[in-house]
């Protein structure tokens, strides 16, 4: 067999050994997959009767609940990396005659197993309640794509936080921080009713334009009135600039945290 | 002579603090090398960095070959760790856990799956394969993280403490485990606090204080390097032991025996010798002479030799004062084998 034959296998390997983990810590699993149908019955029935300003709340509101999980699913995978460093069982593994970055691999694989796992549920429910976005087969193909990309990302950047934090409690603050993000952003309500400072937070984090370009995609308009087009590209440029940035970051933390 | 190991100068430093002062090594193919020292001396770092798993901050070494620095991956196919903590999946069953590492290894999914089998019966791990590693006991964990290291043949394997909680009929098992290997040819570096454990399994010692190995040896030609052997005398009765004492007095002069230890309650002396039966009949002539034996109280002699802890002591006492005086100077080979 060739090298990257075994390169395969050995990601292969290492991926399903961090899926095998999340399925088996049944709270985290429980919460993973009731999160999104939760998250997604409030703020439909409890507070969407209050924002229906633009039609059914639940047209508004599904790209952020999928970025709101995906946040939530980045986090988990920080802790996952947080404490696989701090038990012995990476340095066994570095020991062994497989290229290291197939450790990191598994992680980032296996995270985006599970968050698209989240996104398909969201989807699944919003679609059972009443969701009616478009059959395009094209705008769904442009939205999944972002969502992938988002969440690659996102990946990246949990294993980077993952590596830096130094103990798995310090890398969950990091869920946190992302489950925060999209409640200032126009995920839930419009920035029009926000005071000036949070607005100008608002529209110009990067959530913002990645949940407006699904939004666009999706329904055939963005909230912020700018067209799908322009939101997709700053979209695009925040997703792919995380993605250079934190991909690389997290390769060079892993080699710098594993030798010392 | 082929050498599995050869390592010089190897220097390792944390901040200020130099746990690894030029380590030199070499492991003789199919030897069994035991490491030892206090804690705190670097043998868990000397182990990591030979098994790559971190930089030195100088020297150099060669392992099963290839060279540690420029040829990790070359080290790490004909290497085998079992570190100081166990380290295995405590979320994956014992089973599992093996069939993962031996995928890693590259054995093919049937293959990994007998070997693995194998190991969980020969480690005694058999009905427990199916259980999540979380719920072992610390033996249980131990003698997985042993068996993953086994799942193929290396060509050196690292041991580091790899008794430390097992229990008697665990270790007696493991020694023979690496006995077996060693006939194998495998090279082994075992570092360990039980000094009974490198007097039973290991060709050659080596003690590590104070940054450097500062004896090496056979376990015999430590044990001899310090030049004493022990006489004990054990009295019948209180008058053959008072007399004997007084003849062995420093005030009593000229006998040139020295007491190390006496026991009023159990009639006992300890007296260094160095060994010979010459000096041994001296101290008997002069017993008989002093009255310290006589028909009816004749002591009874055993000898005793040093053990490794002994030596251990003896080597590793200044420890604490190294910082202010020279460190220990390494006791060579031919030094000690006088
Ligand atoms: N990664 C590290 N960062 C800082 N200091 C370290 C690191 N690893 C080891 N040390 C220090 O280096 C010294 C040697 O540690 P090491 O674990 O090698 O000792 P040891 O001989 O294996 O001890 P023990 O018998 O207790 O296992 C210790 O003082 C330890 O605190
Ligand atoms: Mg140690």
């Amino acid at each position: 067999m060739s090298s990257l034959t075994y390169d395969i296998v050995d990601s292969r390997i290492m991926v399903g050994r961090c899926l095998r983990r999340s399925w088996r810590d049944p709270e985290a699993f429980f919460t993973a997959l009731m999160l999104p149908i939760i998250l997604m019955l409030l703020f439909v029935y409890v507070f969407g009767g209050a924002l229906r300003d633009h039609g059914p709340y639940v047209d508004y509101v599904v790209p952020g609940l999928i970025v709101l999980c995906a946040g939530f699913g980045a986090g988990t995978t920080a802790v996952a990396l947080a404490t696989d460093l701090a038990g012995g069982i990476v340095d066994r593994f570095r020991s062994m005659p497989i290229r290291a970055s197939a450790i990191l691999l598994g992680q980032v694989a296996a995270s985006l197993t599970r968050n698209l796992l989240a996104t398909a549920l969201v989807i699944g429910v919003g679609l059972g309640i009443g969701w009616r976005p478009t059959t395009s087969v094209w705008r769904w193909a442009g939205a999944l794509g972002l969502i992938v990309l988002f969440i690659l990302a996102l990946s990246w950047l949990a294993a980077a936080v993952g590596l830096l934090a130094g103990g798995p409690e310090a890398a969950n603050s990091f869920t946190f921080v992302l489950m925060f993000l999209p409640y200032v952003s126009t995920a839930f309500v419009p920035t029009d009713t926000m005071p000036s400072v949070l607005r100008g937070f608002a529209e110009n984090q990067p959530f913002t334009p990645i949940i407006e370009t699904m939004r666009g995609l999706w329904m055939g308009h963005t909230s912020t009135g700018a067209s799908t087009a322009h939101e997709a590209l700053i979209a695009l440029a925040w997703t792919l600039g995380l993605l250079a940035l934190s991909w690389p970051a997290a390769t060079h933390l892993f080699r710098r945290t594993t030798t010392h | 002579m082929s050498y599995t190991v050869i390592a010089e100068g190897i220097r390792k430093s944390f901040g200020a603090q130099v746990v690894l002062d030029g380590v030199d090594l070499a492991l003789d193919r199919g030897s069994v090398f035991g490491l030892l020292g206090p804690n705190g001396a670097g043998k868990t770092t000397l182990v990591r960095i030979l098994a790559t798993l971190m930089r030195p901050d100088s020297g150099r070494a060669t392992v099963a070959g290839h060279d540690l620095l420029t040829d990790p991956v070359g080290v790490k196919g004909a290497i085998s760790l079992t570190g100081q903590y166990a380290a295995v999946d405590d979320v994956l069953t014992g089973r599992e856990n093996l069939e993962m590492m031996a995928g890693l290894l590259h054995l093919g999914r049937r293959a990994a799956r007998a070997r693995a089998a194998e190991l969980l019966a020969e480690f005694d791990l058999t009905d427990a394969r199916d259980r999540r590693v979380r719920t072992y006991s610390g033996g249980m964990r131990r003698r997985l993280d042993l068996a993953a290291s086994m799942i193929r043949r290396p060509e050196l394997l690292f041991l580091d403490e790899p008794t430390t909680g097992l229990d008697p009929r665990s270790r007696e098992q493991l020694w023979g485990t690496v006995r077996h290997l060693a006939a194998q040819d495998v090279t082994i570096l075992l570092t360990t606090q039980y000094l009974e454990e490198a007097d039973q399994l290991a060709d050659t010692v080596g003690m590590l204080t104070a940054g450097r190995i500062v004896a090496r040896g056979t376990p015999d030609e430590l044990k001899s390097s310090l030049g004493t052997e022990i006489v004990r005398l054990r009295f019948p009765d209180a008058r053959a032991y008072q007399s004997a004492l007084a003849a062995l007095a420093p005030s009593a002069g000229g006998t040139g025996f020295t007491i190390e230890a006496a026991d009023d309650g159990a009639l006992r002396i300890d007296i260094p010798t160095d060994g010979s039966s010459a000096r041994l009949r001296d101290l008997l002539d002069l017993l008989v002479a002093t009255g310290g034996s006589t028909a009816a109280g004749s002591p009874r002699v055993s000898t005793h030799r040093p053990s490794l802890d002994d030596v251990f002591l003896a080597l590793t006492g200044t420890a604490d004062t190294a910082g202010a005086t020279p460190a220990p100077r390494s006791a060579t080979r031919s030094e000690l084998a006088r």
